[in-house]
């Protein structure tokens, strides 16, 4: 079964494939190393309808492939396998249990005349490894964070539970990979920060103080604005994921009362005598439905010695949304519910509408129509932010970008280059489309622009560059 | 419950001979001064005033029984009055007071005299008079405002301000009787009314009894404000919740009534706003509690030495109760000055935000203001009180500052035309600043063992958060408390985070502080360079951060862009490529050098300042003679 998306080509009859999933599978060798016990190794397979032997098949030759090459570096096996039609990543994210995910590399379809089947054309080179090495690490952070590790699992209720658990999760969050859009921003898997001034931020660390104080049971809390992270009580490897898990699904799902605005139907709650736009995006939807469940979903997250699983709460005001964590061995109660709704309600809607009216104060003083629009990707591995002026909105199913995907491709090569070495680097490519691209690492940062202009040479580049490092990013040591 | 006692007798009384058949006491408000005159000052009059130096004895004839005996200002001439009738007129006198050294004023049944006294010449000149019915007068000596009762009821009062040889009328004005009487007869009484100034203005108050008759359950306290010019107004009302005999004195700015019944009192702070109630309405501060309970002291005179102290037997009935804050017990011939004892408030008042504003306006406040402060960050200190706490110190903090600013630009601008030179703003006690709060609160509550070091943190945030919102310039040590307490709890995101969003305010110490955390927090060497280069004045520290990391080329290309090459020292980049061991490395910085050299001095090579020779010849021998750039002919 392919999961295809036609994307029609210019002029020409042709039909172009996007990259997309063939398969997904764990396994863990040690669980059948006997002949004929092979199928105990595989933990889940997608897609699950696949004949049996061929699973057995496919893992056994993965298995070979990373043994194989493990007698060349013992410590860094193979990360991915390069065929004509597909590739293949492979990540141990746990002692002995490997991800694999085969990804078919895009194609062109060429109709040919006289009612003989078309020709394909595989584009073998197209695809990054870094992007899709990305993305099955992610994969897996993902499952970590709703499930804990695979040893958990094991721990709890051994290999049956464990398949029960990947199966429960991947099955569905396999649906929502978009192979097709994964770009350079995967690969960081980075946090937009929202920009504040010091004053609105002091405030915001006085609410959540406030909160944490009031309601002790609050471990940590995060918050966020417009999908951008404000605040984190997390350590930043959590809140990565947590943060990915937010900004692609959760929230998503929940934009459209938002889009709606402050005119919709969707009424404000009396709290007191203070009105509040607060509600719970996890846990129960209607507070004042007596058969409302007050559930939320768990996530399991780093300490000092080993994991614990808190419930998340995430309870959102206009743009203003505020994650809240607690211990999973407490059982939360509609009292409970009640008192967060009724303490964090009326000021978290107080909020938003400051940090609101500060963001258009600000943007009125900057004049951002009168900055030339710079199309560029920055990253910095030290706090993980990231700022994109190349991605829309991502939404949650599709993640849109403003440039071409030769242009995205072009940035990914770069950012290999980058990774090769430590030093301090600069690329400046010129792409068959007459557009510029130029890729700035400084210490821990990285910065890559997509110029547009004809005619330029070398030295107008640098200087557009130059321009908008010392607009953009003149508060922060980015070497020239 | 002794630590509630919020009133207190100062610990060293006047000390004067007690009142009997043969020995007259007299209180000049004015001085201050209590005389003690035997035998109509033949056997002696002793003065004692509120210290040493303004004590006298001396005698004097006996002509007859004093009626009122007072010094001018500064002990400079006496004045006796021994009848009640005056000389020239058929009028009363009702008494005198010196309203200057030289100047004093005559207060009649008919009106009132001003006179300068010429003591060489030993004669009077009338500067002024008024004829006026006066029922009795009260006088203010601190504003030299003497006010009289007039009309039949009396309750029209008029005052008469005094100042350098004139006599000033102000505007009359009329206090509102509970019950007007039929016929007519005098109804205020002079024990009912009191002046006294409060936070720097004039303020007349008037003892409002209750009646029955007139619907008022209890009495309360009308406070009219006395402006220099324009017209009287009522302004504040002191409600007592209770009926009884009344004594008034103003300490700290604060009104204090003494209630006889209960022997209890009550104090009153005009400043207070009451949320609940209409704008000048005012309920007791604190609830009643009686005057600290006082001994007299062995060395009294009324105590033979082997006897224990007595107790002093407070609120009695010979009490006498003087303006501002003194309290005389002729009997017993002391003098007190009452005093407000801050401490019992802060057990008293439970609402911390309106303690803050009580205490603030105190006088001798500081201590007691940091021990709120240490006492609301402690183990059940709550957040939002704590952030009221801070908020109302800074709004305090922040005025001071601002004042002084203007102050300053006044200065510095030049003395002012025509305008008054401007006053240094007076710091009080109130205003308690970082350092205060650094020293007394913050650094020993961070050690503080069984707090939460996420209520630390949230405290600390609460105090930078108020500094910020006031707009008062955060220390450089609070934020490095803020930093020591995180790093300590290994919250090094935490930290990221803060200064990420500019939380804590750049500056050269906190660079450095973040430099030395490097080791344990990697990710504190590009915050510390980020903050150096915001800094833009902390080029050299960069270079010496990057050359310090073997990252030559990057100081060399970051000391270029931000123009500075032509002055660096280039012995200081060839020790460290040469450090690196990359002969490249060295190459290139060398030539590079070289390069500057031949553009600023016209020739490649070194000066001898500056110390290259072991690089040249280290260059030699790498790379021969010929690999040195040549001196260009042209």
């Amino acid at each position: 079964m392919l999961m295809i998306s036609p994307r029609m080509a210019s002029g020409m009859q042709e039909k172009q494939y996007t990259p997309s999933l063939l398969n997904f599978f764990i396994y863990n060798p040690t669980f059948g190393p006997r002949e004929g016990e092979e199928e105990k190794k595989i933990l889940f397979y997608h897609p699950s309808d696949v004949e049996k032997n061929e699973k057995i098949r496919n893992v056994g030759l993965c298995e070979a492939i990373v043994q194989f090459t493990r007698t060349f570096c013992p410590t860094k096996p193979a990360k991915s396998l390069h065929t004509q039609k597909n590739r293949q990543f492979f990540f141990e994210p746990e002692d002995n249990f490997w991800i694999v995910m085969v990804v078919r590399n895009p194609m062109i379809e060429k109709p040919n005349k006289d009612g003989k089947p078309p020709t394909v054309e595989y584009q073998e080179e197209e695809i990054l490894d870094t992007v899709y090495g990305a993305v099955v690490r992610e994969c897996y952070s993902m499952y970590k964070l709703f499930n804990g590790t695979f040893g958990r699992a094991m721990e709890a209720g051994g290999v049956e539970l464990l398949i029960q658990k990947l199966e429960k999760f991947f099955y569905r969050y396999l649906q929502t990979l978009h192979l097709q859009s994964c770009d350079l921003l995967d690969v960081f898997g980075g946090i937009s920060f929202f920009p504040l001034d010091k004053m609105t931020y002091l405030k915001i660390q006085s609410f959540v103080n406030r909160v944490e104080e009031s309601l002790s049971l609050i471990k940590y809390t995060a918050f966020l604005y417009n999908d951008q992270l404000i605040w984190s009580g997390l350590e930043q490897d959590d809140m990565r994921i947590l943060y990915k898990y937010l900004t692609t699904s959760l929230f998503p799902r929940h934009s459209e009362p938002e889009l709606a605005g402050r005119d919709s139907p969707l009424r404000p709650e009396v709290a007191g005598n203070l009105l509040h736009y607060g509600r719970f995006l996890t846990g129960p939807t209607n507070l004042k439905d007596p058969e409302a469940k007050f559930r939320f979903p768990k996530i399991f997250v780093s300490t000092e010695d080993g994991y614990e699983e808190l419930h998340l709460i995430v309870y959102k005001a206009m743009s203003a949304a505020a994650c809240f964590m607690i211990s999973a061995s407490v059982e939360l109660t509609r009292d409970f519910c009640e008192q967060l709704d009724g303490l964090v309600g009326p000021q978290l809607t107080l909020l938003a509408s400051d940090i609101c009216e500060q963001f258009t104060v600000n943007r009125r003083i900057s004049g951002p129509e009168k900055e030339p629009q710079f199309k560029f990707i920055y990253f910095n591995h030290m706090n993980l932010a990231e700022k994109s002026t190349i991605h829309m909105r991502k939404t949650a199913s599709v993640c849109l970008t403003s440039v071409h995907p030769d242009l995205m491709k072009i940035l990914g090569d770069i950012n290999c280059d980058f990774a090769r070495v430590d030093e301090d680097e600069e690329i400046i490519v010129k792409a068959m489309t007459d557009y510029w691209v130029v890729g700035k690492k400084s210490d821990q940062r990285e910065l890559y622009v997509i110029l547009n202009q004809k005619n330029a040479n070398l030295i107008e580049v640098n200087e557009e560059v130059k321009r908008l490092c010392a607009t953009q990013f003149n508060n922060i040591f980015f070497l020239d | 419950m002794s630590e509630e006692h919020y009133l207190e007798l100062c610990e060293n009384p006047v000390q004067f001979e007690h009142a009997s058949s043969v020995n007259n006491v007299f209180f000049d408000e004015a001085n201050k001064q209590v005389f003690a005159v035997r035998s109509g000052g033949a056997t002696g009059v002793v003065v004692k005033g509120p210290d040493d130096k303004s004590s006298v004895a001396f005698r004097m004839d006996d002509k007859g029984e004093v009626k009122c005996i007072k010094f001018s200002i500064g002990n400079k001439i006496l004045a006796v009055q021994r009848t009640l009738k005056s000389v020239t007129k058929n009028a009363s006198v009702l008494g005198f007071c010196w309203t200057n050294w030289n100047e004093i004023v005559f207060i009649t049944d008919q009106g009132i005299e001003f006179y300068q006294v010429f003591p060489d010449k030993r004669s009077l000149k009338l500067l002024k008079s008024q004829s006026i019915n006066v029922n009795w007068y009260q006088y203010c000596p601190e504003t030299t405002v003497i006010l009289l009762s007039t009309t039949v009821q009396g309750n029209v009062l008029q005052p008469f301000a005094f100042r350098n040889g004139t006599m000033c009328k102000m505007s009359k004005f009329e206090i509102e009787l509970p019950v007007v009487p039929k016929p007519a007869k005098l109804s205020l009484s002079e024990r009912d009314i009191a002046m006294a100034t409060i936070y720097g203005q004039l303020f007349v108050m008037y003892l409002k009894h209750h009646s029955r008759t007139a619907n008022s359950p209890s009495a309360e306290v009308v406070l009219y404000h006395l402006p220099r010019e324009g017209a009287c107004k009522k302004t504040h009302v002191l409600k007592l919740n209770t009926t009884g005999k009344f004594a008034l004195n103003i300490v700290d700015n604060l009104v204090v009534v003494h209630h006889q019944s209960t022997q209890t009192s009550l104090i009153f702070d005009i400043k207070l706003k009451e949320p609940d109630s209409a704008v000048n309405m005012h309920q007791p501060v604190l609830p009643a509690r009686s005057i600290h309970p006082y001994r007299i002291p062995l060395a009294g005179p009324a105590v033979v030495p082997s006897q224990p102290p007595v107790p002093c037997q407070l609120y009695s009935s010979s009490w006498s109760v003087f303006q501002p804050d003194i309290i005389i017990s002729a009997s017993e011939g002391y003098l007190w000055y009452l005093q407000v004892k801050l401490p019992p408030a802060v057990i008293l008042l439970q609402d911390k935000g309106k303690l803050m504003d009580f205490l603030l306006r105190r006088r001798d406040c500081k201590m007691v203001i940091l021990s709120v402060c240490s006492q609301s960050t402690g183990e059940k200190g709550s957040l939002p009180v704590v952030a009221t706490v801070f908020d109302k110190l800074n709004q305090v903090y922040k005025e001071y500052l601002e004042a002084e600013q203007t102050y300053t630009a006044a200065m510095e601008s030049g003395p002012s035309r025509g305008s008054a030179a401007q006053k240094r703003p007076v710091r009080t006690q109130a205003v308690i600043d970082q350092s205060d709060m650094y020293t007394h609160v913050l650094s020993s509550f961070t050690e503080r063992k069984g707090v939460s070091h996420k209520f630390i943190i949230a405290v600390l945030m609460e105090y930078i958060r108020s500094l910020n919102q006031f707009q008062i310039t955060v220390q450089h040590y609070l934020y490095e408390l803020v930093i020591k307490t995180l790093v300590q709890h290994n919250l090094f995101y935490m930290l990221h985070q803060f200064l990420q969003y500019h939380v804590l305010s750049d500056s050269k110490p906190l660079a450095c502080l973040l430099l030395s955390l490097e080791s344990t927090y990697p990710p504190a060497h590009q915050l510390s360079l980020d903050m150096l280069k915001r800094l833009s004045t902390a080029n050299d520290e960069i270079v010496e951060v990057l050359l310090s990391k073997q990252q030559v080329l990057g100081a060399l290309r970051f000391i270029r862009s931000v123009g500075g090459h032509d002055n660096v020292s280039s012995r200081k980049f060839l020790d460290a490529a040469r450090q690196t061991g990359d002969q490249m490395l060295f190459y290139t910085v060398f030539r590079s050098f070289q390069q500057r050299n031949q553009r600023l001095r016209g020739s490649p090579s070194f000066n001898p300042g500056e110390h290259c020779e072991e690089h040249v010849v280290h260059f030699k021998q790498l790379f021969g003679d010929q690999a040195l750039m040549k001196p260009s002919t042209v």
